[in-house]
């Protein structure tokens, strides 16, 4: 059957595409549009049933869409995309260089000739705790989160890396500072660390409860429960417990490194 | 429909007052100006004023996010932010008369004056539909010398201030403290100054736009 592909916003006609049957799905639509005119790859097409409908999912069947031979649907381009795995393990390990950097060599363009030696203990271990933070982000990306979308928009990998890098260097400035000043209070510091540790550990173990709900290779999605792990009993409370437990882990952060800084690194 | 000629008369008293606040800034600037002959040192005669009535200005911003004027709370806030920023951060704050007598405070005044006697105005009239085109094409076509001169002004007042502010520490918290923060006021002015370069263009341009829409293709006056 022949579908007629129309500009979203011009309502001008792009292609008529042949070779469809009603059982063709919307990514049968990509490929076969994606021959025609100026070969947008398959990643920026967007179709929607009405103008300014929603966009259709890759796996969507023509003839469940209510869609003959003849029918239109209508075409946006998204634009230049990146991959959202591309983006996330760029904007993270950003931060573990940025701040393992400027712990490391103290350098002189930040903080002159001063020099903080011997160092806090407590600086080390923020340091650690960010570099435990950081490798978790990464190896979850590749290991555990199971993508929705393929690609964003590419202005995203700017601003988000600009977001991510940013506050890294503005953590990593005070908490490293040769003028550091340290907690009073050891408790504090313990708990803190405690607190930071608890919340990784939740925060994992609601990644993975989320990934065990999608079936790979499916962008299913389910309402989660609470499961044999503790940590997951968050899922009674909120939807989203990952968040709440990265909320903790930095709020955990900012009280054992008594570090203003802290209360801006909310990696969300 | 109480509720309407309630709202209706808020903001027509707001703005008609806003109008009066910036008028009598202007008014008390002419007699200045005729006592003493100088065009410069009005800042004693009339900082109450500039303190009071653009501080009022913030009232604006609630007025945007509890939907009683229809505009974006964003561009509004950032826009009194700025105002406030140079009242009571740069102008107030330092005390010296390169910034309060200076060049760059009588160039923004007058640019502040002008824009702002026109824009309350704008809004009265036309709440009461009685606006004039005249006062229309006014706050459409001023602002293309008005926002130029006036940015200027505030530039050169802000840089005027850049030395005092520095050996003072005015505002600022230094390393090292017990919470591990610091603050230099001074380098955030210099960032303010900074990113006029990219923001002034912007909202230059989107009162260029807005003058084509609102001013554009009519050729008749509207009542």
């Amino acid at each position: 059957m022949e579908i007629v592909v129309v500009h979203a916003a011009s309502g001008k006609e792009l292609a008529r595409l042949n070779n469809l049957s009603a059982s063709s799905t919307i990514l049968d639509v990509k490929k076969t549009f994606h021959k025609h005119g100026k070969k947008v790859a398959l990643h920026r097409q967007a179709f929607r049933t009405e103008p300014k409908g929603r966009t259709l999912n890759d796996n969507e069947v023509l003839k469940s869409l209510q869609l003959s031979s003849g029918s239109t649907l209508y075409f946006k381009d998204l634009g230049p995309q990146v991959g959202w795995k591309t983006v996330f393990l760029v904007e993270y390990a950003g931060p573990l260089v940025v701040y393992l950097a400027i712990y490391w060599f103290q350098p002189r363009f930040l903080y002159g000739r001063l020099h903080a030696d011997p160092r806090f203990p407590i600086t080390t271990i923020a340091a650690g705790c960010w570099t435990l933070h950081y490798t978790k982000r990464l190896l979850e990306t590749l290991f555990v989160h199971r993508f929705s979308h393929a690609t964003m928009p590419l202005s995203n990998i700017f601003k988000n890396c600009g977001y991510y890098w940013g506050f890294a260097a503005f953590i990593a400035y005070y908490v490293n500072h040769p003028l550091y000043t340290n907690p009073a209070n050891e408790l504090q510091m313990k708990l803190g660390f405690l607190g930071f540790m608890l919340c990784e550990v939740g925060n994992l173990s609601i990644h993975v409860a989320l990934r065990n709900l999608r079936p790979a290779g499916s962008t299913e999605r389910k309402i989660p429960v609470a499961t044999w792990n503790p940590f997951t009993s968050l899922f009674n409370f909120v939807s989203c417990p990952n968040y709440t437990y990265e909320i903790g882990a930095w709020a955990s952060f900012t009280v054992m490194t008594q570090c203003g800084a802290g209360t801006y690194s909310y990696n969300l | 429909m109480l509720q309407k000629s309630f709202t209706t008369f808020y903001l027509v008293f707001y703005n008609v007052m806003m109008t009066a606040g910036w008028s009598s800034m202007g008014l008390l600037w002419i007699q200045h100006y005729k006592n003493t002959g100088n065009f410069f040192g009005v800042y004693d005669k009339l900082h109450m004023w500039l303190k009071v009535v653009q501080s009022m200005a913030i009232l604006e911003v609630l007025h945007c996010a509890t939907g009683l004027v229809r505009s974006s709370v964003w561009l509004t806030a950032a826009q009194v932010y700025s105002r406030i920023f140079l009242v009571w951060g740069i102008i107030v704050s330092v005390s010296e008369p390169i910034v309060q007598h200076g060049t760059g405070f009588a160039l923004l005044l007058m640019a502040w004056v002008i824009t702002e006697v026109l824009r309350y105005s704008f809004y009265w009239l036309t709440i009461l539909d009685m606006l004039p085109y005249l006062i229309k094409w006014c706050r459409y076509t001023f602002f293309i010398p008005l926002y130029p001169i006036g940015v200027f002004g505030e530039l050169f007042t802000i840089y005027a201030a850049l030395p005092y502010l520095k050996a003072s520490r005015l505002y600022s918290v230094e390393l090292p403290n017990a919470a591990n923060i610091s603050f230099s006021f001074y380098v955030y002015a210099i960032v303010t100054m900074v990113l006029y370069i990219p923001v002034f263009p912007m909202l230059y341009c989107h009162m260029l736009r807005q003058r084509k829409k609102i001013l554009g293709n009519k050729t008749t006056k509207s009542n």
